[in-house]
């Protein structure tokens, strides 16, 4: 009996101590002078848009990186070819490699003097400091999530599905789409939200390939970082609750499209 | 004829699954592919329904050539051992699959459906998932599901091996009785002896990626073409180089005939059947399988010695004793 209290009481104290209460005081800071303040605070144009800035990033990156993880999985589980082992650890690399050294590789390849840089400058394409840089750097950094969670969802369910669609007369494609894709969308949405929240987080390689200006090239988490460097405190706080909120919907989302009875 | 398969031979790296072999399923017969694990049957039944690629040889399903189609295209239903059912659809999607793939009418699909689950007694359970559902019902709903578009040959893979005794004693009599019905030509695979006897009209009797015997149950049981085949088929004794089934040793209390003294080491009482596990003279050990009337009208018991006289036995020339199992 005590031990099971400890236990409880160690692991619930780690979290509200390490967790609750930090992201807790970040809340109660931002509503400290009044909600108007607060609201004040995130509805000026350099908030708003980064916050608009934020979601468009985000929304493109889990777009790509859904479609090319999934693809990617099916490849890892259900194809044998010389390269795998080498593409599995390259799938772990946006992992281990920092962020700020994505944004400064980024910024390499693609700044103005480089080869690629000065390429896509002459067709008109700016992506140093600019959205499309942002949205290749978030990309970068958010791109094993899905991958990760839908390899071992796809390993379970096996392939026995897949041939007996196949046996019934669905093509490749209908079977992809009548069969596998809803056998493992939870891991599908698990991989979404990781993502999702990797993405809207991005700090280091992002806040190298923008360039940070203020009211363009600015997402939440710059900003809130901006807000900070000028204490502007209220402004940084309450973007951060934003940043939260965004979150916190998402997970919810995901829990709301479970699956009906399955298990 | 129905399925025709001629000279498949297939290969997983070094293993060699499948040498050489050659089959036919009359129309509307039901054939079992018979065999111990690793035999090659279930690689056979998938070579036919084009779920794995033969290295050689040929497929006909009623005389036209399959070998090269993919099996989208074969006419085949086939059903797993596992079920392989859709989990995140229903009952009825499940059933509906085939028929939704090939663009039918709703109309006709709701009624095609629902007469197959009355075919497979599971009217009334359309609404359900398959996880609601008892092994036994899932693999009833697999068959439906592979009837719904109407195959011209149906493929079992083992289909009540996931199933425990008693289910698996009901759906072989159930699938007697479907099979006589609907009479689609069909190949089962088993590595159970009693239920491709129970079953089939044929056996197709596999080991180590060859054909043993082809036959009736009944031709394959009294005409073994070798050890293996009458060891799979059916309890035996081995005595030397002949062997003897259990029904065909006769104990007495005195000495008759050509017979050898022999001491009763256990008895083991199975319902009807009394199994009697006997050592002779020599050191040589065979269980004899009498009735329960004739086990108390002898009066035996351990250590009670006796006089045996084999009736049949039967010697093969060359010995593949090595693969026979142990009784």
């Amino acid at each position: 009996m005590i031990a099971r209290l400890t236990l409880r009481t160690l692991a619930l104290g780690y979290l509200a101590l390490l967790l609750a209460f930090p992201v807790g005081m970040v809340f109660v800071r931002t509503f400290e002078e009044g909600l108007g303040t607060a609201l004040e605070a995130v509805t000026r144009p350099a908030a708003l848009h980064a916050l608009w800035l934020t979601l468009l990033v985000a929304a493109v990156a889990v777009v790509a990186n859904t479609v090319f993880g999934v693809i990617c999985a099916v490849v890892l589980v259900r194809h044998n070819f010389r390269g795998k082992a080498l593409l599995n650890t390259l799938l772990d690399l946006p992992l281990a490699v920092s962020p700020v050294v994505v944004g400064l590789a980024l910024l390499i390849v693609y700044g103005r003097t480089s080869l690629v840089g000065g390429w896509l400058a002459e067709l008109g394409i700016r992506v140093v400091f600019s959205t499309p840089g942002i949205i290749l750097a978030t990309i970068f950094v958010s791109l094993p999530f899905v991958v990760r969670e839908v390899v071992p969802v796809l390993r379970e369910i096996g392939t026995e599905q897949e041939q007996a669609a196949s046996t019934l007369g669905a093509s490749a494609f209908q079977t992809f789409w009548l069969v596998t894709l809803p056998a493992i969308r939870a891991g599908v949405a698990y991989g979404v939200v990781l993502t999702m929240a990797r993405a809207i987080g991005e700090f280091g390689a992002v806040s190298i390939i923008s360039g940070k200006l203020s009211g363009r090239t600015e997402t939440l988490t710059i900003y809130v970082e901006d807000s900070f460097q000028s204490f502007d405190l209220v402004g940084c706080y309450a973007a951060s609750v934003v940043l939260a909120l965004i979150a916190i919907a998402t997970l919810l989302l995901t829990n709301l499209s479970k699956p009906r009875e399955e298990y | 004829m129905g399925i025709t398969v001629r000279d498949i031979s297939k290969r997983f790296g070094d293993f060699v699954a499948l040498e050489d072999v050659s089959v036919q399923a009359p129309t509307g017969s039901l054939t079992a592919l018979l065999g111990p694990s690793g035999s090659g049957k279930s690689t056979l039944l998938r070579v036919i329904a084009g779920l794995e690629k033969q290295d050689d040889g040929e497929i006909f399903i009623f005389d036209e050539e399959k070998t090269r189609v993919p099996p989208q295209k074969r006419g085949v239903g086939f059903v797993f051992q596992h079920y392989a059912a859709f989990k995140h659809m229903t009952v009825f999607e499940n059933v509906a699959f085939g028929l939704k793939i090939r663009k039918r009418k709703k109309v006709e699909i709701r009624h095609r459906v629902r007469e197959l689950l009355e075919l497979v007694q599971l009217d009334g359970f359309s609404e359900r998932y398959p996880a609601q559902l008892s092994g036994g019902q899932r693999q009833r709903m697999a068959l439906a599901r592979a009837l719904a578009v109407e195959p011209e040959v149906l493929l079992l893979d083992e289909p009540f091996g996931a199933l425990d005794a008693r289910v698996r004693q009901e759906l072989r009599a159930w699938l007697r009785q479907l099979h006589e019905e609907i009479e689609v030509t069909t190949i089962l695979v088993t590595h159970d002896q009693e239920e491709a006897m129970e079953l089939a009209d044929r056996i197709v009797l596999m080991n180590h990626g060859k054909i043993e015997q082809i036959g009736s149950p009944q031709d394959l049981y009294e005409n073994p073409a070798n050890e293996f085949v009458m060891g799979f088929i059916g309890p035996v004794n081995r005595l030397g180089d002949s062997y003897v089934r259990p029904h065909d040793i006769e104990i007495r209390l005195q000495e008759f005939g050509s017979s050898v003294e022999a001491m009763v080491d256990h008895l083991f009482y199975l319902g009807f059947e009394v199994r009697v596990e006997l050592s002779l003279e020599d050191g040589q050990h065979l269980w004899a399988q009498v009735t329960r009337e004739e086990a108390s009208h002898l009066g035996l018991e351990r250590g009670k010695t006796v006089h045996v006289h084999i009736h049949h036995s039967k010697a093969f020339g060359n010995s593949v004793a090595d693969s026979l199992p142990k009784p």
